[in-house]
């Protein structure tokens, strides 16, 4: 690995300035399962190291009425051990229980996997179909963007230079809804996306109809994709299979992946309705059963 | 050049200190620093867990962390596991059931199942593959891997 600097700063306002002190050639490590691999490869040569594991806001996890706070430095298995999150989020369980093995799961951050902006984030399309909102602090201070809005490019965040992720918030699921995460990986564990689908729906009182519903995509494009509309065609609509068709359909038609090792265009094209079809079926299950 | 930095640890039960430079991953230091070499370098990128190591209890490739984040905290590695004459009931069953595999993959297997009946004493096959899924051998199948576990797992709770 390169030489680099290592500071482990106690509060938000020190890291802010290490941040900004270092001109952009700084990164914040938090489980390092891709920052300290992708270093070691030579793809990243920050100077300075900023561990954020010991600042209290960045270790929050805490369940409130109005919803879930993750600090980014809370590793997937402190999400999932979390008895009560793990029933009030099991869509958020579905991808961090599924990241790597146990061993990564033991340091892997959502935060991190966020930040990495790998089209293949697994946590990424349940962020975004849950409506959730990262919490970013900079020198001027902090501000709030939805989780759709931070991937920008491949490997890229909308983040500046000198800003670091605090925390996401994933609002408090409305009564009547459900959440799902599926993804196609050739073995059983163990591999990253070749198209994964997270999405989250809110039907009526008498579950017979779609209020509204949330679909976002993995593996399919640049970036995670938030498919607005194909959700947005749901609301008002029986539940049912022909309006799973319909969603699935217009999820496939923004999807624009590429061919590579891992898969082909059409392949994944195939599997991006497949595994909407089956995750709305299992989000709608588990919405009734809510 | 980046200095060297002074790390106060807890390894297998005992005060250490050691140098680092920040860019040496807990698997260097282990291995290169405090000359542990039980613990062992596969992959070096996260995937083969031979370098499975416990910190603050949670099973973690030591590859994928830095030394310095060893500051504070507890680290135990199989040299922490059992001795020649008194083996911990994993080493034993691993020996019984022919679990015992080369010596690149074996210490990783004995942490990572040291973690799972840590944390689930009484696991289920199904749990014990999941957690064996991040140890990676090309050698052999898991069953008889599988096996020992499961056979410790009523050692430990008989004992
Ligand atoms: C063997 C292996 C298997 C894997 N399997 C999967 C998988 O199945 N699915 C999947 O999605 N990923 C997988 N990954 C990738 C990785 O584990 C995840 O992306 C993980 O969630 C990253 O979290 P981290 O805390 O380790 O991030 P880090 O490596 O610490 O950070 C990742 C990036 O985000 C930046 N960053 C971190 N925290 C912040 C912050 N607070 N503010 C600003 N920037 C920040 C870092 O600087 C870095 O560039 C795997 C990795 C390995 C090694
Ligand atoms: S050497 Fe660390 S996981 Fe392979
Ligand atoms: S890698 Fe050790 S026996 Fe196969």
């Amino acid at each position: 690995m390169h030489y680099f600097d290592y500071a482990a700063p106690t509060s938000l306002g020190e890291a802010v300035k290490l941040l900004a002190g270092a001109r952009g050639d700084a990164r914040i490590l938090a489980g390092g399962t891709d920052l300290i691999v992708n270093m070691r490869v030579g793809r990243r040569k920050p100077g300075l190291v900023v561990d954020g594991k010991h600042i209290p806001e960045l270790n929050e996890l805490s369940l409130k009425t109005g919803g879930l706070t993750i600090g980014a430095a809370v590793s997937c298995r402190r999400i999932w051990e979390h008895a009560e999150i793990a029933k009030r989020f099991p869509a958020l369980i579905d991808s961090a229980s599924l990241i790597g093995s146990v061993h990564i799961q033991g340091r892997a951050t959502v935060g991190g996997n966020l930040c990495n902006a790998a089209p293949s984030g697994d946590t990424i399309p349940v962020l975004i179909a849950l409506g959730a909102v990262a919490k970013i602090m900079g020198p001027k201070g902090t501000r709030e963007v939805a989780a759709e809005d931070i991937c920008v490019a491949p490997g890229k965040t909308s983040l500046a230079d000198d800003e670091l992720l605090v925390s996401v918030f994933i609002p408090a699921p409305a009564a009547n809804s459900g959440a799902f995460y599926l993804r196609f990986i050739p073995r059983n564990e163990m591999d990253i996306a070749i198209a994964g689908t997270g999405v989250s729906v809110v039907l009526d009182a008498g579950k017979k109809n779609f209020v509204s519903a949330r679909i976002s995509l993995a593996s399919v494009g640049p970036t995670p994709i938030f498919a607005r509309e194909a959700g947005a065609l749901l609301a008002g609509k029986p539940v049912g299979e022909d309006s799973i068709q319909l969603a699935a359909d217009a999820a496939q038609a923004v999807a624009k992946p590429i061919t590579d090792m891992r898969g082909t265009v059409e392949q994944r094209k195939h599997l991006v309705k497949v595994l909407t079809t089956r995750a709305l079926r299992a989000a709608v299950e588990r919405a009734k059963g809510a | 050049m980046a200095k060297k930095t002074h790390v106060e640890t807890t390894l297998n039960g005992d005060a250490r200190e050691f140098l680092v430079e920040p860019r040496q991953s807990l698997l260097e230091t282990l291995r290169d620093v405090l000359q542990l070499t039980g613990t062992k370098e596969g992959c070096n990128d996260g995937n083969c867990g031979a370098c499975s190591v416990l910190m603050d209890g949670v099973l973690v490739n030591s590859c994928c962390v830095l030394g310095v984040e060893a500051q504070g905290r507890t680290v135990e590695t199989i040299e922490g596991m059992g001795t020649t004459d008194n083996l911990h009931p994993l080493q034993q069953a691993f020996i019984e059931e022919t679990g015992m595999q080369c010596g690149i993959c074996t210490p990783g297997f004995l942490i990572a199942s040291k973690a799972l009946l840590q944390k689930t004493p009484n696991p289920t096959e199904d749990e014990v593959r999941l957690w064996l899924a991040g140890n990676l051998c090309r050698c052999t199948g898991y069953d008889k891997l599988v096996r020992a576990v499961l056979k410790a797992s009523k050692a430990m709770e008989a004992a």
